[in-house]
C-alpha cells in the first residue's frame, strides 16, 4: 500500500508525544519523495494515454494515486511543523543555548530556523519595556520573593551574580540567590528550589 | 502542574479534519471496508488476494479512511463504503445498553472521531450513528470524569486503559487539574521545578548508556 512511509514519520513523533524532539528521519523523508516521484510519473503516464486514446476507464486509478500524492504531502506538512513547533518550545525550557544532544537532532534548515527564531525572539524582548527590554522567558510563574534558597543538584562550575560576586555551585551546596538569575538553571534541572 | 511549551496542533471537532494534527492523521490511516464500483486498471498490486493486473469492479478490500473519501463521490460512484462492524446496528445496540461496559480503545481507539468521519458517506444509517456516538459519550463521560478526579497519587493504566483517545485526553487533562490543585494546597504551587521535558531527556540519556 502506498503512504506508508509517511504514517511512519508520524508515529515517530506521536510515540514522544512529551514534546521531545526525535532524530531527523531524513532517509524516511527521501524515501518518501521518491514514491511521490514515482506516483507522479505513473499518474503523468496514464494521463496522456487517456487523453491521447480517449480511455476514460484509467481515471479512477490517476484519482487514486493522486489521493496518495495529497497524503503523502500532507504527511510530510505536518511531521515538519510539528518538529518546529518542538523546536520552539525547547527555546523556552532550555534557554537560547541546546545542549549537544538535542541539538544533534536537527536537521540543518531546522538548526537555521531556531536561529532566527531566537533573533526574532530577542529583539522582540529588546523593543518591550520602553526601548529597556523585558525578558519575557522568566517569571513564568509569578514571583514571591527576590531572593530564592536553592540547592545544586550536580556540580556546574563557578557562577557569576550581578554584584560581581563568584560562587561555586557545588553539589549538594545551598545558596541563597536572586531569584531571576537562577530561574534557568531550575528548569535545566541543575539546581533545585528548596522551599521551608 | 508546570506550563507546557509545547502545544500540539490539536485535533479538527466533530467531522472537520485539521491538516496538521497528528492525531487526525492517525485517524484517517483507520481502514475501512469498502466495495470498488469501478475497475482501477493497472492497480493490481494493492489487492493482495488475487493476481490481476487490475483491480476488477465489486471487489471487497479495505482502503484506509483517507483514500475512502479522496475517491469517494456521490455523483460518480467508484466506490462504496460499507460500515466497519463497531457502528452496525447490532453493536449499536450494545452500546446503548450500557456504554460503561464496553471496551473503547479496543474498538476505536479512535471511535468517535472515526464514527464522526463516517458522516461524510451518505448512508441511511447516519442520523443513528451520529446519536449512538453521542449516547455514548454522554453515557460514560461521567464515570471518565470521576475516575480522572479521584485517582491522585495512583497507578492510572487500568482505568485509561479502557478509554477512547479523545476520552483518554479528557481524562488526562482532570489529573492535570487535580494535580495542579493538590500542589497549591500543600502550597507548592509558586516552587520552581525543573522542565518535564528536560527531565525526560535526562531519563533517556540515562537508558542509552545503560543498554
Amino acid at each position: 500500500m502506498f503512504c506508508e512511509k509517511a504514517i511512519e514519520l508520524i508515529r515517530e513523533l506521536q510515540r514522544n508525544s512529551e514534546g521531545q524532539l526525535p532524530a531527523f528521519n531524513e532517509d524516511g523523508l527521501r524515501q518518501i519523495l521518491q514514491e511521490m516521484e514515482a506516483l507522479y510519473e505513473q499518474n503523468q503516464a496514464d494521463v496522456n494515454k487517456a487523453k491521447s486514446a480517449a480511455r476514460s476507464d484509467l481515471i479512477p486509478s490517476i484519482k487514486l494515486r493522486h489521493c496518495c500524492l495529497l497524503r503523502n504531502q500532507r504527511c510530510i506538512m505536518a511531521y515538519l511543523y510539528d518538529r518546529l513547533l518542538r523546536i520552539r518550545a525547547l527555546r523556552w525550557e532550555y534557554g537560547s543555548v541546546l545542549p549537544a544532544n538535542v541539538r544533534f537532532h536537527m536537521s540543518a534548515e531546522e538548526v537555521q530556523w531556531f536561529s532566527q527564531y531566537k533573533k526574532s525572539l530577542a529583539s522582540f524582548m529588546r523593543s518591550l519595556g520602553g526601548g529597556a527590554g523585558l525578558d519575557i522567558t522568566q517569571d513564568m510563574k509569578p514571583p514571591k520573593s527576590l531572593y530564592i534558597q536553592v540547592r545544586c543538584l550536580k556540580d556546574h562550575g563557578e557562577f557569576e551574580i550581578d554584584d560581581g560576586t563568584v560562587i561555586l555551585l557545588k553539589k549538594n551546596s545551598q545558596h541563597f540567590l536572586p531569584r531571576w538569575k537562577c530561574e534557568q538553571l531550575i528548569r535545566q534541572g541543575v539546581l533545585e528550589h528548596v522551599v521551608s | 502542574m508546570d506550563t507546557q511549551s509545547y502545544c500540539p496542533v490539536p485535533p479538527g471537532v466533530g467531522m472537520e479534519e485539521n491538516f496538521l494534527s497528528l492525531d487526525d492523521i492517525l485517524l484517517s490511516h483507520e481502514r475501512l471496508p469498502v466495495r470498488t464500483e469501478c475497475v482501477f486498471p493497472r492497480l493490481g498490486f494493492l489487492e493482495k488476494s488475487s493476481d490481476t493486473q487490475d483491480i476488477p469492479e465489486a471487489t471487497k478490500m479495505e482502503l484506509p479512511l483517507w483514500l475512502s473519501k479522496g475517491l469517494y463521490e456521490r455523483k460518480r460512484k467508484v466506490l462504496s463504503v460499507e460500515l466497519p462492524k463497531v457502528y452496525r446496528e447490532g453493536w449499536r445496540t450494545v452500546f446503548t445498553a450500557d456504554p460503561n461496559v464496553v471496551d473503547l480503545h479496543k474498538m476505536g481507539p479512535y471511535y468517535y472521531g472515526l464514527g464522526s468521519q463516517m458522516l461524510h458517506f451518505d448512508s441511511p444509517e447516519n442520523p443513528d450513528i451520529a446519536q449512538a456516538l453521542l449516547q455514548t459519550f454522554i453515557g460514560r463521560f461521567r464515570r471518565t470524569m470521576d475516575s480522572s478526579q479521584n485517582a491522585y497519587n495512583e497507578d492510572t493504566s487500568a482505568l485509561v486503559e479502557r478509554l477512547d483517545s479523545l476520552e483518554k485526553v479528557l481524562f488526562r487533562s482532570g489529573q492535570n487539574g487535580l494535580n495542579s490543585f493538590q500542589s497549591w494546597e500543600k502550597g507548592q504551587a509558586s516552587q520552581l521545578t525543573a522542565s518535564s521535558l528536560v527531565l525526560n531527556y535526562r531519563k533517556r540519556k540515562l537508558a542509552d548508556v545503560q543498554t
